[in-house]
């Protein structure tokens, strides 16, 4: 059960055919304490790259990118309840969707845990 | 943190440093936009206790001379502006367009001048426009070797006060040169949070001492430009070059009553005649408070439409911490401008219900005795 990153500070996790997908630690320090989540409709599809979700924090909105392509299955609807929960476990109780992916090849192209670590410097 | 290499900075740029504060460019300067504990904690801690901000970048200036010089620049009566007062008032240009929000004061007796305190973004401009009205007949020193603090929130009496006793006598909008910690300073009952508070111009090589000082009182923490946006946001409190600039007047900005009644009687203040008709009138547009109904806040540049049609723009919006939602503020047309009035706000290409709200969102708790 590896961790894959984007450029973007997105994470994707696989769980069989499902990839969970959220913000990384250095996204939410970035943005300060976040007041509001935009999920995507259940049942919907999206393209790698894809805007997929919207977080508002007290200083300023941002797009969260599809990581993989894949059809939302399930939201977490405790962040939009709670957004703190972005705040304080972004990599666990703060996911943001799950998605049947569509193609696993996609996660190759991502970083992994090192190589993220190294991008945000 | 961005790069602040190029940046001013003030007096107190390696206390924030120290502090942990993450640095960005305001205004030519580098200032510290949040401590560790963020603009939530910050804001909520403001409120409850006191916070210390560096407004050290504003422009602080003293007037002397013929004052109906600089009174025929601006919206106030200084005949009434008596030893010890301050005021907020209005630079206008000619066509009576707002050049910058500023405030007066006589912390030096009644023959010491005014003290003048002006925004950053606009002190270069103001104070050359000043000058050059002034035409000799009145002189203006820019005190760049002064810092400026700003103690705000109900604990800020009580710990300045533990410092100087004589300052409990001001009540809001009263100011007067103390002596702090061995240091004179000119100190203001006033701020830009809707709380209780006290504003301290110091000599720069001081400031550090004075911060120390006031930030060794538990009660007190050190608050960034962040939460100090929100607070002025949530106390309904214009942001220059934001919720007001050139191209709007007074009346638009719903600052009207920053024009003395003997000023408008006189109609001797820049711009009076296309003014006076706007408040005979009613101008085009108002700014309002907006409450959106919506989680997600409006920001700045959000189109505000009724029943379809496009009829203002957000000019401040985002969370209010206190408040618990967004809160926004902007210009609508003046027929909407009533609270309760329904709204449409365009964010993210999506119209959200909002609504007309009365200013401000975070009740006033000033000191007035």
């Amino acid at each position: 059960m590896t961790t894959r990153f984007t450029k973007d500070h997105e994470w994707v996790r696989l769980e069989g055919d499902i990839a969970v997908i959220g913000i990384t630690q250095y996204a939410t320090e970035q943005l300060g304490d976040v007041i509001s989540v935009e999920l995507p409709d259940v049942g919907k599809s999206f393209k790698k790259g894809d805007e997929i979700a919207v977080v508002d924090s007290v200083k300023t909105a941002a797009e969260v990118y599809a990581p993989v392509s894949g059809e939302v299955i399930e939201v977490n609807d405790g962040i939009e309840d709670a957004p703190q929960i972005v705040n304080d476990e972004p990599l666990a109780g703060g996911w943001f969707a799950k998605l049947k992916i569509a193609d696993k090849g996609e996660l190759d192209g991502l970083m992994d845990e090192a190589a993220y670590a190294k991008h945000i410097g | 943190m961005a790069d602040t290499a190029d940046l001013l900075k003030t007096p107190l740029y390696d206390l924030h440093v120290e502090l942990g504060a993450r640095m960005v460019e305001f205004a030519g300067y580098a200032m510290p936009v949040q401590y560790p504990a963020g603009i939530m904690a910050e804001h909520l801690h403001t409120r409850e206790s006191a916070g210390l901000f560096d407004v050290s970048h504003m422009g602080q200036a003293h007037i002397t001379g013929d004052e109906a010089a600089l009174e025929a620049l601006i919206t106030a009566d200084l005949s009434v502006l008596g030893a010890g007062e301050q005021k907020y008032t209005l630079l206008l240009n000619d066509e009576g367009g707002i050049m910058d929000d500023l405030m007066v004061s006589r912390p030096f007796g009644a023959d010491g001048g005014i003290f003048a305190v002006v925004n950053a973004g606009t002190k270069g401009a103001d104070f050359a426009h000043m000058r050059a009205r002034f035409a000799g007949r009145a002189s203006l020193t820019e005190l760049a070797d002064r810092a400026l603090l700003a103690l705000q929130g109900p604990a800020a009496a009580a710990v300045f006060t533990g410092l100087v006793p004589e300052a409990a006598k001001l009540v809001f909008m009263q100011c007067g040169v103390f002596t702090l910690d061995g240091v004179e300073v000119y100190a203001s009952r006033s701020g830009y949070t809707g709380e209780d508070g006290f504003e301290i111009s110091i000599p720069a090589d001081k400031a550090v001492q004075i911060a120390r000082l006031l930030l060794s009182d538990e009660r007190v923490k050190p608050i960034g430009l962040g939460a100090r946006d929100s607070l002025r946001l949530e106390a309904g409190l214009c942001l220059y070059g934001h919720d007001m600039d050139e191209n709007r007047t007074p009346v638009e900005a719903a600052l009207t009553w920053a024009i003395a009644k003997v000023r408008r009687e006189r109609a001797d203040f820049p711009g009076a005649a296309k003014i006076l008709k706007q408040i005979a009138d009613g101008p085009a547009q108002k700014r309002v408070g907006i409450k959106p109904h919506d989680k997600s806040p409006a920001r700045e540049g959000a189109e505000i439409v009724h029943e379809g049609e496009v009829v203002g723009v957000v000019t401040s919006g985002g969370f209010g911490p206190s408040f618990g939602a967004p809160v926004a503020m902007g210009y609508v047309r003046s027929d909407l401008a009533k609270p309760g009035t329904p709204l449409e706000l365009m964010v993210r290409g999506k119209a959200r219900a909002a609504e007309v709200a009365s200013l401000p969102f975070a009740p006033h708790r000033f000191y007035r005795g």
